[in-house]
């Protein structure tokens, strides 16, 4: 079986400045809402206590709103967790109170208008302290992974690409971000972990073409150079797609039927996937182009064919 | 000749293939909920307890799978948790103090696996349940308490040289003993004679005669070394205390220690005896003093009150005679009449200066002061909770003889009495207290059903990988399909036996992810050879080409992946290093099942084709 059969290559140029129009609105917007609402951090970076509940029957979450505020807890958050039965309530940290206190209240509050006892599942009690670090050393995390790609594409490449290479992973960690910044979803430890999985993932198929770029413009020398990159796109569109799709395919297992703890992972690398295949089709090569790669840039480069001086197994 | 391989090579994957089999093998095994019994003090473990063990559950109507004597400690296991429960409390009630039963899941692993050192991977506390705590040393107290310590010494040192000084403060803000002088001679001796005894103090001249006494950074560094190093080894005997099968203590960064005891639910109990910071002091009981006035306000100067247990006064001298940290070991055991009594061993210093402060006080009392620092609801600026101390007398006792490095206190009035003072004791060597700054309870039930969640996900992730590939790429779709079969074995069996890689449920979720990720390179290369065979080259070159021109890319791929993986390793924390792990190792993995096994099987069943056919 095979998709992706063109005669012709396709004329992904003629759409380089839609592309970037486009690209550049969603990264606006995404850095406009992580600027004016910000992240739902996860307990992970904030702080707090976490409380998870499975009651008997189903939960009446509006009674144990009404409970926990009636113990003072008006800032708890409470929600389903995967099943109507499964609570989770959240609480900010408090000053001056010591957190393990907090868990019991919580607890005898909800117990007072359950039927029979409920089973508690989880509790997690973060000082603000070591939330805080842990924000900086997450965003630390992520500026070494990118400046450790950075560094390797710039090896690789000419400073052009390794522009658009490093543009179009930024483009898609923003976005990414932003999108959990507009739905309002859950940005824990391991949504980060996520995040910098999808950073490593993400410029491969952007090395993909570029490596084929380099190719055709070595062998294809009367194309012009729009004409090579849609050459280059179109020749790995298979495996760009492919490579993508076998492993969003794995994602989207463990999204559907992953769990809850689990959810927001999933759902960070599967979308992230899906932005940075398009972004490495559209984005860095049209980003290249405009900054005015050509031919010329990579011919005097000693020339390499994939693999071409790797001994073989 | 393309496409040929020597048959080492294939002799190579095999031996890999069979064992990582073999080490991947005991996962299949389910464990068994057990308690692990062990004996504490004078107690032994032995048949008899087993025997006794093995009636008291036949009469509380328990079934057991087994109670057999393992590795010096008593391993009974169960069909179920709920047995489990009950069981343990059957046999604490049985068994009473002098035994420490723990809960635990004992692989059910055969002999001969156990032999080889075959066992099931690690879970994480996020699948098997348990309490994760992670707890934050108080360098600034430990820090105060030395430059305490440095200004009392240097007062007796300088009185020893016969250097006159005016005063010696401690200043605790700069972290520094401030020593002041009649005039610049005075104060140079001083300098002499003090950075001679101790060599870890840098010494800078100050204003008025006077001179400042700091931290060297090397000091200062050993210090925080020291501290991390004693709690670590204090908390690891607290855990022993509480029961806890595979607990983990271990350092993380520089002021913090995290503690995981899987199984335990009782996190009020764990906490207690894990959040008790404790020092000990001996100090010489005033004698001289009217307890009641003491009790009325006036105390003499140089003396200070104190309560006991009980809550009744006791005044003491203010001047320390031994503080806890040079108390090396300490055990309850019977004097020659039988009765309790608590053996105390010091290090050679603290030998030395309890030999002098004890040669004139035969016959007086002494009191043993145990003095713990407890969280308060207070926080100080930096958001860190203040800590309070809480002083208490734990025993007084009358000096027999001039006491040395081995001394033991008697008189007390209960075994059990003497065996909660020799763990006050051994506690008592803390020098820097502790808070817990993060804490998380996972509970049984969760743990059970994020493994089954995982497992589903892997499962169902696999299938649709393997039906893609099948359906995408026929006959080389399977090839890869058994490549991915082979990494998920030798991933397995890695994890197994690498000692310290944990499985959790992100760890899970980046198995699932390098399973999507390894027939990438086999999309890479199959896409490559689809290529090769649409420019017109024979299935042999095809195959070669194919395979060659892949490999740069698959490299590029990888190594950018690896990269992250292991800042996030040097991040990550719990589940998330668990991810780590597992994404580092299925890369590593993946490149060899991806490209090589997949290559040695191409190779031996289309490798030499002529023709431009493949089944691709």
């Amino acid at each position: 079986m095979r998709l992706f059969t063109y005669k012709h290559a396709l004329n992904f140029m003629k759409y380089k400045w839609h592309a970037i129009i486009f690209s550049t609105i969603l990264v606006l917007g995404s850095l406009f809402s992580l600027f004016t609402k910000g992240l739902n951090l996860g307990l992970d970076f904030t702080g707090g206590t976490v409380i998870e509940v499975e009651f008997n029957q189903q939960a009446n979450l509006d009674k144990v709103r009404a409970a926990l505020g009636e113990n003072g807890f008006h800032d708890a958050q409470v929600q389903y967790f995967g099943s109507s039965q499964d609570v989770m309530i959240r609480i900010a940290p408090r000053a001056g109170v010591e957190q393990k206190v907090i868990g019991q209240q919580i607890l005898s509050a909800i117990n007072s208008v359950a039927e029979s006892p409920v089973t508690v599942k989880k509790v997690d009690v973060v000082g603000s302290a070591v939330g805080d670090e842990l924000k900086e050393d997450g965003f630390l995390a992520v500026l070494a992974s990118l400046v450790g790609i950075l560094i390797y594409v710039a090896a690789r490449f000419e400073w052009r690409f390794s522009v658009g290479a490093v543009a179009s992973l930024l483009h898609d960690v923003i976005i990414t971000l932003g999108v959990f910044s507009v739905t309002g979803k859950e940005f824990d430890l391991t949504v980060l972990a996520a995040i910098l999985a999808l950073i490593g993932y993400s410029i491969n198929d952007t090395i993909v073409v570029f490596d084929r770029i380099r190719e055709t413009f070595r062998k294809m020398r009367d194309l012009s150079t729009d004409e090579s990159v849609n050459e280059a796109i179109t020749t790995t569109l298979s495996r760009t797609t492919m490579t993508s799709f076998t492993t969003a395919l794995t994602l989207m297992v463990l999204y559907a039927i992953g769990g809850a703890m689990i959810n927001g992972f999933a759902f960070a690398l599967l979308f992230g996937i899906a932005i940075g295949t398009y972004s490495s089709i559209f984005v860095a090569s049209a980003l290249a182009v405009i900054l005015g790669a050509s031919r010329e840039d990579l011919m005097p480069t000693v020339i390499e064919k994939e693999g071409a001086d790797t001994p073989s197994i | 000749m393309l496409n040929q391989n020597s048959i080492w090579r294939y002799l190579l994957v095999v031996v890999v293939m069979a064992v990582s089999f073999i080490y991947a093998l005991p996962n299949i095994y389910p464990s068994d909920p057990s308690l692990q019994i062990n004996a504490t003090r004078g107690a032994e473990v032995s048949n008899d307890v087993i025997a006794t063990i093995e009636k008291e559950l036949k009469a509380k109507n328990i079934q057991s799978k087994s109670v057999v004597l393992h590795e010096g400690q008593v391993l009974a296991r169960f069909l179920n948790t709920e047995d489990q429960l009950k069981a343990r409390e059957v046999v604490e009630n049985v068994l009473g103090d002098k035994f420490v039963t723990a809960l635990n899941l004992a692989p059910a692993t055969p002999e001969w696996m156990d032999a080889i050192g075959a066992a099931p991977m690690k879970l994480g506390l996020d699948l098997r349940g348990g309490v994760h705590f992670l707890m934050e040393i108080d360098m600034k107290t430990a820090l105060d308490k030395n430059i305490n310590d440095l200004s009392q010494a240097y007062r007796t040192d300088l009185r020893d040289a016969k250097v006159r000084y005016r005063s010696v403060t401690a200043d605790l803000p700069k972290q520094a003993v401030i020593l002041t002088f009649r005039n610049p001679e005075d104060a140079k001796a001083a300098q002499k004679t003090l950075s001679e005894k101790d060599r870890d103090m840098v010494f800078t001249e100050g204003p008025d005669n006077s001179l400042v006494a700091t931290f060297s950074p090397a000091k200062l560094k050993s210090l925080r070394e020291d501290a991390v190093s004693q709690n670590i080894t204090i908390i690891r005997n607290r855990v022993n205390a509480i029961g806890v099968a595979e607990p983990l203590v271990q350092r993380q960064g520089a002021e913090r220690i995290v503690v995981q005891l899987p199984g335990v639910q009782d996190t009020a109990r764990a906490k207690e005896i894990l959040g008790a910071t404790a020092t000990l002091e001996f100090r010489m009981v005033d004698e001289s003093a009217d307890v009641a006035s003491a009790v009325a306000g006036r105390i003499p100067p140089s003396s200070q009150l104190f309560y006991d247990r009980a809550g009744n006064p006791v005044v003491l001298q203010k001047r320390i005679m031994l503080t806890g940290n040079h108390i090396v070991g300490a055990n309850a055991s019977f004097d020659e009449y039988s009765r309790p009594q608590v053996n105390i061993d010091l290090d050679s210093k603290g030998g030395n200066s309890f030999s002098l402060a004890t040669k004139d006080a035969i016959g007086k009392s002494m009191a043993t002061v145990f003095i713990e620092y407890k969280p308060t609801n207070r926080k100080d600026a930096e958001g860190k909770t203040i800590l309070e101390k809480k002083e208490e007398v734990v025993s007084v006792a009358t000096i027999q003889a001039r006491l040395g490095r081995s001394f033991r206190i008697t008189g007390l009035d209960a075994p059990g009495e003497a065996q909660n003072l020799a763990v006050l004791l051994r506690a008592g060597a803390l020098i820097a207290p502790i808070q817990i700054v993060e804490e998380r309870t996972i509970g049984p039930s969760l743990g059970q059903e994020n493994i089954d969640l995982g497992m589903n996900a892997i499962l169902w992730g696999m299938i649709a990988v393997v039906a893609f590939m099948a359906f995408y790429y026929k006959w080389f779709g399977m090839v890869a399909n058994i490549a991915l079969a082979c990494n998920v074995v030798l991933l397995v069996g890695m994890i197994a036996m690498i000692p310290g890689a944990t499985l959790t449920l992100p760890g899970m979720a980046g198995i699932l992810l390098t399973v999507g990720m390894a027939v990438d390179a086999n999309v890479l290369i199959n896409e490559r050879i689809r290529e090769e065979l649409a420019n017109g080259r024979s299935a042999m070159q095809a195959i070669h080409e194919g395979y060659d021109r892949a490999f740069a890319t698959i490299a590029d791929s990888n190594i950018t992946t690896l990269l992250v993986a292991l800042i996030l390793f040097g991040v990550g924390t719990g589940p998330v290093k668990g991810f780590a792990v597992t994404l580092t190792l299925g890369i590593l993995t993946s490149i060899f099942t991806a490209v090589v096994i997949t290559r040695l099987i191409v190779n031996a069943v289309w490798g030499k084709r002529r023709g431009a056919e493949l089944p691709i």
